[in-house]
């Protein structure tokens, strides 16, 4: 009985850790900048001051679309090609099949940072720095992805391939008709995988990205909380990371378990 | 229906590495053409004491991070791994930080190491310590961002770790239990040895986490106290956005690059060798 209230106590504890920051953060964006230093949660007095400021001072809105924008492009894409090459390497054969798997292999091992300064050249050179296609096109096909599909499309019985292609249906129409509505599992995984890589990567818009019209929300939050614009007042930094945690969390809120699920699938990187 | 791959492959991953070999022979602010110099970056980069710097940064980094990080989540892994009423639920707050854009947690933390208003001095000085200089102190900067990393990470290697303790065989135990094994000794002599591929994976997952740490610098502290925080990708992205020096920018991340392999390599080697 002891053990098990010490038990409790422990991870209880561990919430109160991990989840204290959260809800103080959220009330200090409501509260007035002489409140801040409180460990309160319920502020005395509730201001929007916070708010108003990040909305008067940065494109937050237009920034929050543009996010919306390039990481839903891309994610989609990442879906869709990932699930034709995946299709294509698990239920095919064709010349050059194992060279690709070999590539994407190849491709994962490769360190970002070895190939992160000729990319942005090639962005530059291409002339796409400040445009949608630089924070969109290098990230629309993912090795990761197409190796998570394959995985998956071996688990689908042959005979069913073998039926509807009996049946005169085309590769096309056997991956988006049959192969497809049977794997939600893995659509799910790539999709909140790469989603959230994309909506929360700040390195690589920083680099492309110059023009404020265009920046995505966490190079616009950064940057908000780095440069004077925020006039140093804390709340109002806090407010512009809380509407960037927002959709995240709202989205984690409601599928924790199939987030949790996705996220542990990169331990298959390793 | 992989030729769309194979395009995209020759043009954004090809290309670019091919790419990066031609850069580190060279001298190039994008706009001006290039100009071949030989070995000069690779001479420039032995004698550049910030690489070192932020080399040792990193090693001082992950000497504190990935302990850390494999006993916290190992413990709470084994906290969580029993019949509990809100196992769920604890398991997805811990989980938390994880999903939250590293942003967002460092203008959140920066606020809790403030030196005067931050939450965590104010709780030092109600109980009547001193307040501690989390950020400003080149002693304690990176420290301090490891401390930080390690809560935003935690959540996703207590889930690895959890996967790894329910694919043991629950048979294991109970032998070791009818022979009198304690608890502890149970622990030490069957979880922790048939833990060893996930134990692994966390220490390459959080390495390479480490060797690619950039946004908490970039925000918390510029690089400083004295260059005490900064990082390879913060200085390679100096390098190349703020004085335009894309040979040497490539140079410092090949020389990244390689460093990581190395140490993956040591570390698979050390920890293979110790299974036996």
């Amino acid at each position: 009985m002891m053990k098990r209230l010490g038990l409790y106590a422990a991870l209880i504890l561990g919430a109160i850790v991990f989840l204290y920051p959260f809800l103080w953060m959220l009330s200090a964006t409501f509260k007035p900048e002489l409140e801040l230093g409180g460990f309160h949660l319920i502020p005395h007095r509730v201001t929007w001051e916070n708010y108003r400021l990040v909305f008067t001072r940065i494109p937050i809105i237009r920034a929050f679309v543009n996010s919306l924008f390039v990481s839903a492009t891309a994610t989609t894409s990442v879906i869709v090609f990932g699930a034709m090459v995946g299709y294509a390497l698990s239920r095919l054969s064709f010349p050059g099949r194992e060279i690709i798997f070999n590539v994407i292999l190849f491709t994962m091992m490769i360190p970002a940072q070895l190939t992160l300064i000729p990319l942005y050249t090639l962005i530059v050179r291409l002339g796409w720095a400040d445009s949608y296609q630089a924070l969109i096109v290098p990230g629309m096909m993912s090795g990761f992805a197409i190796l998570l599909f394959r995985q998956f499309f071996r688990t689908i019985p042959p005979s069913l391939i073998e039926a509807a292609r009996l049946d005169g249906c085309s590769e096309w129409q056997i991956l988006f008709h049959i192969v497809m509505p049977l794997s939600k599992p893995v659509i799910t995984t790539v999709g909140i995988l790469t989603f959230m890589g994309i909506w929360n990567d700040l390195l690589w818009p920083l680099l492309v990205i110059h023009d404020r019209r265009l920046m995505t929300m966490p190079q616009v939050v950064a940057l908000f909380s780095i440069g004077g614009l925020a006039e140093a007042r804390v709340g109002a930094q806090l407010a512009a990371a809380t509407l960037l945690a927002l959709p995240i969390i709202v989205a984690y809120a409601f599928f924790q378990r199939t987030f949790i699920e996705s996220m542990a699938t990169t331990g298959l990187k390793g | 229906m992989s030729f769309p791959y194979v395009l995209h492959f020759l043009v954004f991953g090809a290309y670019p590495l091919a790419f990066a070999f031609i850069l580190i022979f060279h001298r190039w602010n994008i706009y001006l053409p290039m100009k071949w110099i030989g070995l000069g970056n690779i001479r420039f980069l032995i004698h550049d004491a910030l690489i070192w710097k932020a080399l040792w940064n990193t090693f001082y980094f992950v000497l504190i991070h990935v302990p850390s990080q494999l006993v916290v989540a190992l413990a709470f892994a084994a906290l969580l791994n029993r019949h509990l009423r809100g196992r769920t639920l604890f398991r997805a707050i811990y989980f938390m930080p994880v999903v939250v854009s590293g942003v967002v947690i460092t203008i959140l933390w920066q606020q809790l190491y403030a030196q005067d208003t931050g939450l965590l001095n104010r709780a030092l000085t109600a109980i009547g310590l001193p307040r501690i200089p989390w950020l400003t102190d080149y002693r304690l900067a990176m420290p301090s961002i490891a401390l930080m990393a390690t809560w935003k990470n935690v959540g996703l290697y207590i889930v690895l770790f959890l996967v790894g303790l329910q694919s043991i065989p629950r048979s294991l135990y109970e032998a070791a239990a009818l022979d009198g094994a304690s608890e502890w000794k149970q622990f030490w002599h069957i979880t922790l040895p048939m833990l060893n591929p996930t134990i692994l994976l966390v220490l390459i997952l959080s390495t390479i986490g480490g060797f690619s740490l950039f946004v908490e610098p970039y925000i918390m502290t510029g690089g400083g106290p004295a260059n005490s925080t900064l990082s390879g990708v913060l200085y390679l992205y100096k390098q190349a956005f703020f004085f335009n020096r894309m040979g040497y920018a490539a140079t410092i991340g090949f020389f990244w690059a390689m460093m990581i392999f190395v140490v993956v390599l040591v570390q698979r080697k050390v920890v293979e060798r110790d299974v036996g």
